[in-house]
């Protein structure tokens, strides 16, 4: 047991920070909220140069062979620095190719995510989330995104869902329901965006909800989307579109709903990741601000009411970094949830609490604080939002936690 | 960074799991805060030790395992899952005996560990009092030379446990005229029942005597029971207090297990929705403190001194626990006001954890300061 970031881990860290201090961020995330791709492109070509979305790409598929724990290392840094872009979701979208029993797909799509050339975005399915079934005391699950059977109360009302379906025979799939959870009739999952589907050049789709044991749906490289279509998020960086059925058909069957599994495992940990390091730039940038405005003739961070904020931040920050890290060692549904809770509630704590001590400055647009601000309220409900992800947490086994 | 144990610490588990499940007393000891239950839980102490499972991370010689931290923090899970009871020898092994190992004599450590190990001897802390508790440096009670010693005299007061323990050890002032109040404070261990001291047991908000307050007159403390050098007293008792706030004093293993209790008492209760979200966030807790812990342990074991690090820790398991404790009160509904379960002993218990081992506000300060860089305000 060493449950600390070993030399080389913490260097790629530094390094990845470096370089997008470097890159001045901001003014890359103002152009990308008008839909302006050019230096987010550009951005996007470094941040692949760097390895991001090699690390946990096998080699045969020309990626690094890393794991979750380097993907968390980058995704941290990446939110620190408020990056724009479909990151997340390019990542999730390589698990989810990587899931598949059929290599073709892989094959055929990965060598331009792997190198930054092309880009991906996808719907996350929460329904394809299910409690992990892992030995109790095993800290060290393997293939913790292997879809576990799923309890759907068949007495539950509501739980069918009104989707339309591409295979009217089959539409009555029920949604898998997590325990002390209920979906309202007529639910849709959530998480029906798919971000910046626009410039994405990859577009993947599960258009139905998924069954389970085992789940069986379709793959789908959706059409293309017009940038008109955008729906705006709360986060202006973060632009969300519908994708339209159909398309063509990439993958079929069981194997697409574990990789799909996978898919959203991965996704929900990078995002984690991303929140957390949104968080840690809200605290950074609110200590070197109260550090440095006076009122009443001293720094306002000399106030104990300020300090206890901040301190009650650091505090909320550093025991999500340990459920975090401590979820990509064990990649466990139910781990992954709770660092998806606890680090994005700790960002949009931090949020709260950097507007407030930023004054009037914190609540202008044109001040660079504001694109993490909106940011900690967006990754919150982002790829399952805290009731969802706490349900989770609560129907795995009885395990020691 | 990975999470795996050992093949040597997973058997330690087997083992340590094997042993409680075979010894833990099947229906729970009185509470510790009573004479009754004091006596009780001195007996497990003394069944701990026979096999030595009472102070695991010790030297053998005091009546450890040497299994290090990691080896303290399995058997620590095992322990609370087990369902064993609460420790009464915790403050002596948790506070004095790492400032024995690190500041004490050859002597001392020999003296004064095996009867702790064993529950023979029960330690209780005499660091606050009337006049000084956050802002302790302020302390009054004083030590004057004498032939071969001490004279020790003065009020202490929140004395955990010292309504029935034996020995205590605290900080007094050795040199009156030194600039600082930190200065000139001598750390010194003293028999509760020699001459000169009077206990008063004091009672918390259910009335059982789990504190006291401790008059001392002209208390004789011979020399070999100062710990480090006269004067330096404070110095020594910071390093105890990161202990105390850090890694030993409540360990993962317990919330853990408690959290697990919850959950299975909402179930139990038909699974409300309402008290869903805290449910989940109370298992989320438990392995946040885990983990955080497992991380400090492992730059511990890197060199690193746990310093202010430790005031994360206080805030979190302190509010923690009583968030923890409140849910479960909430669940038991109409029962929720009975003062007969472990969850209202659990409960008033964990309403002091913001305010000993320093307050919450003081280890706030100590964060934003120390771990944050924020300018001191004013005290
Ligand atoms: C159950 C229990 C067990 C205890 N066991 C022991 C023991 O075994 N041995 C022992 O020596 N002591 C023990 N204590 C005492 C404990 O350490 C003190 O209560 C604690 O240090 C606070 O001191 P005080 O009670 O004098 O409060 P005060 O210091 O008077 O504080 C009162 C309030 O003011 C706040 N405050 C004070 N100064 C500041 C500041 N600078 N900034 C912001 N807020 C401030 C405090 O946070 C608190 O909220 C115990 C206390 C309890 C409740």
């Amino acid at each position: 047991m060493r449950f600390v970031l070993d030399a080389g881990q913490r260097a790629f860290a530094d390094s990845l920070d470096a370089m997008l201090t470097a890159a001045g961020t901001p003014s890359v995330v103002r152009e990308w909220s008008r839909g302006e791709h050019g230096s987010g492109r550009a951005l996007w070509s470094r941040i692949a140069e760097a390895g991001v979305f090699a690390l946990t790409v096998p080699e045969e598929y020309g990626g690094l062979g890393a794991g979750p724990v380097e993907l968390v290392v980058a995704f941290v840094e990446l939110g620190r620095h408020a990056v724009p872009g479909p990151l997340v979701e390019t990542v999730a979208a390589t698990a989810l190719l990587l899931g598949l029993d059929d290599p073709g797909p892989a094959e055929r799509l990965l060598p331009t995510l792997t190198s930054g050339e092309s880009t991906a975005t996808l719907v996350p399915q929460q329904a394809t989330f299910a409690p992990s079934r892992r030995p109790a005391r095993s800290p060290t699950a393997s293939r913790a995104w292997d879809v576990p059977p799923v309890a759907a109360p068949a007495e539950s009302p509501g739980t069918s869902s009104t989707r339309t379906s591409h295979r009217p025979a089959e539409s009555t799939h029920r949604t898998p329901l997590l325990e002390g959870q209920t979906l309202p009739a007529g639910a849709r999952a959530p998480g029906p965006y798919a971000l910046d589907a626009d410039m994405a050049d990859v577009r993947l789709t599960t258009p139905e909800p998924l069954t389970a044991p085992p789940g069986t749906t379709d793959l789908y490289l959706a059409p293309a989307v017009r940038a008109a279509e955008v729906h705006r998020s709360l986060d202006p960086a973060r632009r969300l579109f519908r994708l339209p059925p159909g398309g063509e058909l990439l993958a079929s069957g069981p194997q697409v709903a574990g990789a799909a599994a996978h898919a959203l495992a991965t996704g929900r940990l990078a995002t984690a990741a991303q929140a957390l390091g949104v968080g840690l730039a809200l605290l950074d940038r609110t200590v070197v601000h109260v550090g440095q405005r006076s009122q009443f003739g001293v720094p306002v961070g000399s106030f104990q009411a300020v300090k206890h904020r901040l301190a009650d931040a650091k505090i909320a920050l550093e025991f999500a970094r340990a459920v975090l890290f401590g979820a990509a060692l064990t990649m466990a549904a139910a781990d992954v949830a709770a660092a998806k809770v606890t680090a994005c509630e700790a960002a949009y704590t931090t949020a709260r609490t950097a507007l407030q001590l930023h004054g009037a400055i914190g609540y202008t647009a044109e001040y660079d604080l504001s694109l993490w601000l909106t940011k900690a309220r967006a990754l919150r409900t982002a790829w399952g939002g805290p009731r969802e992800c706490r349900a989770l947490v609560l129907s795995g086994g009885d395990r020691r936690w | 960074m990975d999470l795996a144990f050992t093949e040597e610490e997973e058997a330690f588990r087997t083992e340590a799991g094997a042993w409680l499940a075979a010894h833990v007393p099947g229906s729970p000891l009185p509470s510790l805060e009573t004479a009754e239950g004091f006596a009780a839980h001195r007996a497990w102490e003394a069944e701990l030790a026979a096999e030595r499972w009472s102070v695991v991370n010790w030297p053998a010689r005091y009546g450890g395992r040497e299994t290090g931290l990691i080896g303290w923090l399995v058997f620590e899970e095992e322990y609370w899952a087990a369902g064993a009871p609460g420790r009464v020898g915790q403050n002596g092994i948790s506070l004095l005996a790492p400032t024995l190992l690190d500041h004490g004599t050859e002597e001392q450590r020999a003296r004064v560990l095996p009867p702790m190990a064993t529950g023979e001897v029960v330690w209780a802390q005499a660091w606050s009092e009337p006049e000084a508790g956050s802002d302790l440096a302020s302390l009054r009670s004083k030590a004057v030379r004498t032939d071969g010693g001490w004279r020790v005299s003065g009020q202490k007061t929140w004395s955990s446990r010292a309504a029935f323990a034996d020995r205590a050890f605290g900080l007094f002032r050795s040199d009156p005229g030194a600039p600082k109040p930190h200065q000139g404070l001598t750390y010194l261990m003293f028999d509760l029942r020699a001459p000169g001291v009077t206990v008063r047991p004091i009672g918390r908000l259910d009335g059982k005597p789990a504190f006291a307050e401790l008059f001392l007159d002209e208390v004789f403390v011979p020399d070999r029971d100062v710990i480090g050098e006269p004067g330096e007293g404070w110095r020594i008792a910071m390093s105890t207090a990161g202990n105390e706030r850090g890694l030993m004093l409540r360990s993962p293993g317990r919330f853990l297990a408690a959290a697990d209790r919850l959950r299975r008492l909402w179930r139990q209760q038909g699974s409300p929705p309402s008290a869903h979200d805290r449910v989940a966030d109370a298992l989320i807790g438990a392995r946040a403190y885990q983990l955080f812990t497992y991380a400090a342990a492992s730059r511990f074991l890197e060199g690193a001194s746990l310093g202010p690090e430790s005031s994360l820790n206080k805030v979190f398991w302190s509010e923690y626990d009583i968030a923890l404790h409140e849910t479960a009160l909430d669940l038991l509904g109409d029962e929720g006001e009975s003062a007969d379960s472990d969850w209202a002993e659990g409960y008033v218990f964990s309403l002091a954890g913001p305010i000993y081992a320093g307050t919450n506000e003081i280890q706030r300060d100590i964060v934003a300061e120390r771990l944050l860089g924020l300018p001191k305000g004013r005290r």
